[in-house]
């Protein structure tokens, strides 16, 4: 499998997939 | 002049200015020097040979000290609360608290994995061939990683003030 931060749209996706998921953690940590 | 102009006046000034440089750096590395320098690799004979020499090395001295400005005004910042968000012990401080860490990180692969491997790279240390090759993946990666990293830390920057404002106030 390639390395998605070989690519630039790769690693910009990947850190908007990363914030989604954080978005999400965070809110159900903080009990929302 | 009082400690809670100079903490959050001045210390989110420093922050936010040196942010800029840190972040602008990284992206121009990223969006910009690396594809130059590969088409510049392409021309005959080679064309990136003044961007290696004096654009690069004068780009890292703004980037990776920028980077420790921009740490420390966020430390400045949060005074007291710092390890509340460090350590995730007050729910209002959550999301600065994970935008904290993914900077740390960041602040970390600036000084332990690029500027080293940079130096290498750039023929600022000595280094053979197959080190330098090893060096630029390197250097490659964790700048990648932290572009990947600078969207989620941007975005809890400035979350509890946006979006996960109303969980902030409600707990707080």
């Amino acid at each position: 499998m390639k390395n998605p931060l070989d690519s630039l749209w790769g690693t910009v996706i990947s850190g908007l997939v990363l914030t989604v998921v954080l978005h999400f953690l965070v809110r159900a940590m903080m009990g929302g | 002049m009082t400690w809670d102009f100079i903490q959050h006046g001045l210390g989110r000034w420093l922050h936010i200015g040196a942010g800029v440089m840190w972040i602008g750096m990284l992206y121009y590395f990223n969006f910009v020097q690396v594809s130059a320098l590969a088409n510049a690799a392409k021309d005959t004979p080679p064309t990136g040979a003044g961007i290696t020499k004096h654009v690069a090395p004068r780009a890292l001295l703004f980037f990776r000290w920028a980077a420790v400005v921009t740490w420390l005004g966020g430390a400045l910042l949060l005074g007291d609360k710092l390890d509340d968000a460090f350590f995730f012990k007050e729910r209002a401080y959550f999301p600065i608290g994970v935008g904290a860490w993914l900077g740390t990180i960041m602040l970390f692969n600036v000084w332990v994995l690029i500027w080293p491997n940079q130096k290498k790279v750039l023929g600022l240390m000595p280094a053979s061939d197959e080190e330098k090759a090893k060096a630029r993946r390197v250097a490659f990666l964790a700048s990648r990683t932290n572009v990947m990293l600078s969207i989620p830390m941007l975005y809890f920057m400035v979350a509890s003030h946006g979006v996960l404002r109303a969980q902030v106030h409600f707990f707080a």
